[in-house]
């Protein structure tokens, strides 16, 4: 068969529509987009009717997936690491209810933070879920798991964790591709009573799930991800995780390593391979694309000094591998290499030329200028890089729905007018159940719903809130008078902070909407319509 | 053989088109190949690359390590320089000499030109406007592959077929308006090589 050319994420969605998935469940988040993007455009999935829609979040969407298990699917849920934080609740318990269908939880973390707030490690969510962990090195290994993951989420009866990070995802390499296998047909759990975390339940699932721990083990030390590749040098041995594998390969390029190595992509840590490297060498290298979490384990308390890696300054404690970092670890001299001219200047990413964001922020800076700066709590998408020059407009972004919650607690420590400033997509996401705090209390903050109906930050997906908004705010008890729509631009500046002086006050909930559809996904309209024609 | 090219530009520059190009080239040459690439915030208008790593064995490291790379192609010059620390000592940079201004601080162009062509392999190309010129403007990356061409250790044929492979789905007219694009580049290259 020929090998197609995928990337990282890609190569999951292949590898799970050929494993017999029936729906995968997401909300984007970069580096994760494209798994669930690629399920959407492809064929088979579309004859096979994959489930492939996005979830208004990702605790809805694991929640849904979970259930599509319960059923006796085989199905995904895929996020960005931070997305696990939304799922968590359902996450931890989905560990102890188990599953009926094979149930993967695909999860793309960002070390070096390219496109996110943090750059937390998925793999001690995992452990903390006691639930095993399949980390690709390559585009290949993120094909097969996903492909194997389902069968292997079914035998051990637990979601399996399918752990990537932004390299792996967003690197396009040629895959082998496996034979199409049938969806599983529907089916109840044999025991009905599976799902019910009553805490009598609860308490002998959690047993299972911990009377389970040995086995997960054992098939990590069976498991073909995980190799000990023996060397004739043993003052070192090194476990090499996911993808710095590549990293240290790269830096023999003839294959020939002269340390000891696991090659460990699969989780929990094989206790009897590693014991046997740790035995028969003098010291250990950890390399790790995350947190120093086998590191830390290894070296303990106790700080045993031949445990060398992220904690000891070998590697940066923080961001990224790459190979250079790696050679230096191995104490090879690297070259002197040239550096970048003083003339280069920076280039950050920066809202587009048209963009109705900045129409609303040039408003928003205006009608607040008599209050002085500091009262804008923001939220995550496109808008957030009103927090740059020259804007300046905006002075938090923390989480995805914080923007409403934050307005909310600072207001009721007096801060009025306190202003938050969210997207459409981000609204439906996690910012209705904050504005209905403030509806409980009546209070003082005026929420910008900043719509392009659209998720433009993660490249233009739907955006669950489109026609909906002022219907969810009245709904949830806006006073119909104080939800203010006008279109953000050049020209409406002047009736824009208008608008936005009588709203700042208002004492009381109100909601202003700057709409207007965002540039870059009506230019690809009108291209894709050029194109039709 | 192993050749590894970063690529350089703006978000929303399209340079992946040119990796899609050389992907395809190497695989129609069965090579290995591994092409990481810049999803996600930076390309609203912020500095992207990909890295694009080509061998006749297997390909370990997604990323190219620093020294490594034969090939700089940046279709913005001030991002060409962006990337130095990843190019070997006498590994070459095939730039567009079209500025991207989309920042405030953006270099006097006149002092940037002068940085990048006293750097000691450079071909500094108009891909716009030779792009232009063959009434074909959306073209321009494709006059860099063609510039860039006579550094890829590949028959130029194999380029050409990538190039038909990506752009086949369009029709004719515009495999055709690309060939002719990527042929121009050559020549133009090739003309500066043996001045
Ligand atoms: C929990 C979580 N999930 C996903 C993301 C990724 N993400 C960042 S911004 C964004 C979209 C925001 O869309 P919207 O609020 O409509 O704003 P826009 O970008 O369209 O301006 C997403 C999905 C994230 N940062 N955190």
């Amino acid at each position: 068969m020929q090998k197609l050319l995928l990337l990282g994420a890609e190569a999951i969605a292949q590898g799970a529509i050929d494993g017999g998935m029936s729906g995968v469940y997401a909300y984007p988040g970069t580096p994760s987009t494209e798994i669930t993007e690629y399920v959407q455009h492809n064929k088979l999935a579309g004859e096979r009717k994959i489930h492939s829609q996005w979830s208004a979040n990702e605790k809805t969407a694991m929640e849904s997936s979970l259930g599509m298990s319960y059923a006796g699917k085989r199905t995904m849920v895929c996020m960005k690491h931070v997305g696990l934080n939304v799922a968590a609740d359902v996450f931890i318990n989905a560990a102890i209810t188990g599953v009926n269908g094979g149930m993967l939880v695909t999860v793309a973390d960002d070390p070096s933070m390219h496109s996110s707030q943090n750059e937390q490690d998925s793999r001690f969510y995992a452990k903390f879920a006691m639930i095993p962990v399949l980390e690709p090195a390559d585009q290949q290994e993120a094909y097969d798991m996903a492909y194997y993951g389902f069968q292997l989420s079914e035998q051990f009866n637990v979601p399996v964790m399918i752990r990537i990070t932004t390299r792996i995802a967003h690197s396009r390499a040629a895959v082998a591709q496996k034979p199409l296998q049938p969806e599983n047909k529907i089916s109840l759990p044999t025991d009905l009573k599976q799902f019910i975390l009553l805490p009598a339940i609860a308490r002998r699932r959690y047993k299972g799930l911990l009377s389970s721990q040995e086995s997960f083990e054992i098939s990590s030390e069976e498991s073909k991800y995980n190799k000990y590749i023996d060397g004739a040098d043993k003052s070192m041995g090194i476990i090499a995780c996911g993808i710095a594998y590549n990293y240290l390969m790269e830096n023999y390029p003839d294959g020939n390593l002269p340390y000891p190595v696991i090659k460990l992509s699969q989780y929990p840590m094989p206790r009897k391979m590693v014991n046997k490297l740790a035995k028969e060498t003098k010291s250990l290298l950890i390399l790790e694309e995350g947190y120093p979490i086998i590191e830390e384990m290894l070296k303990g308390y106790l700080e045993k000094e031949n445990v060398k890696g992220r904690l000891d300054g070998t590697l940066p404690r923080d961001g990224e591998l790459n190979a250079t970092l790696v050679a230096k670890a191995l104490g090879f001299n690297v070259p002197e290499v040239g550096t970048v001219p003083a003339i280069v200047a920076n280039r950050p990413p920066a809202m587009c030329a048209g963009c109705g964001h900045i129409d609303a922020y040039n408003a928003l800076n205006e009608a607040l200028a008599v209050y002085g700066k500091g009262r804008v709590f923001a939220d995550i998408g496109c808008y957030t890089l009103g927090a740059l020059e020259p804007y300046e407009a905006i002075n938090s972004c923390v989480d995805m729905g914080a923007s409403i919650t934050m307005a909310k607690g600072a207001a009721d420590a007096g801060l009025v007018p306190a202003v938050a400033v969210i997207g459409d997509s981000t609204f439906t996401h996690s910012g209705m159940t904050g504005l209905l705090d403030a509806i409980q209390e009546g209070t003082p903050i005026t929420v910008m719903i900043s719509d392009n109906f659209t998720t433009a930050m993660t490249g233009g997906q739907c955006s669950h809130a489109y026609g909906k908004i002022e219907d969810i705010c009245k709904g949830l008890g806006v006073n119909p008078d104080h939800i203010r729509v006008f279109t953000p631009l050049k020209k409406n500046h002047d009736e824009m902070v208008k608008i936005m002086k009588e709203e700042l006050e208002y004492n009381g909930v109100s909601v202003i909407i700057p709409r207007r559809e965002c540039i870059q996904t009506m230019g690809r309209k009108k291209r894709e319509d050029a194109a039709a024609n | 053989m192993k050749i590894d090219i970063i690529l350089a530009g703006v978000g929303g520059q399209g340079i992946l088109s040119i990796a899609a190009c050389i992907g395809m080239a190497s695989i129609e040459e069965q090579l290995h190949m591994k092409q990481a690439e810049v999803h996600g915030m930076s390309q609203r208008g912020g500095a992207v690359q990909s890295h694009l790593r080509i061998s006749d064995k297997p390909v370990a490291s997604d990323l190219i390590p620093e020294g490594n790379a034969e090939l700089i192609i940046s279709v913005e010059p001030m991002e060409s320089l962006r990337y130095i620390p990843f190019l070997k000592n006498n590994g070459w940079i095939v730039t567009n000499v079209k500025p991207f201004i989309n920042i405030p601080n953006y270099p006097e162009y006149e002092a940037l030109m002068a940085e990048i062509n006293a750097r000691k392999n450079v071909i500094a190309i108009d891909a716009d406007e030779i792009a232009k010129q063959l009434k074909s403007p959306r073209s321009s990356n494709m006059v860099m592959l063609g510039a860039a061409s006579p550094f890829i250790e590949m028959p130029f044929e194999a380029i050409e077929k990538g190039v038909r492979e990506i752009f086949g789905r369009k029709g004719d007219e515009v495999v055709n308006k690309n060939l002719e694009a990527l042929h121009a580049g050559r020549d133009f290259a090739q003309k500066i090589m043996n001045a």
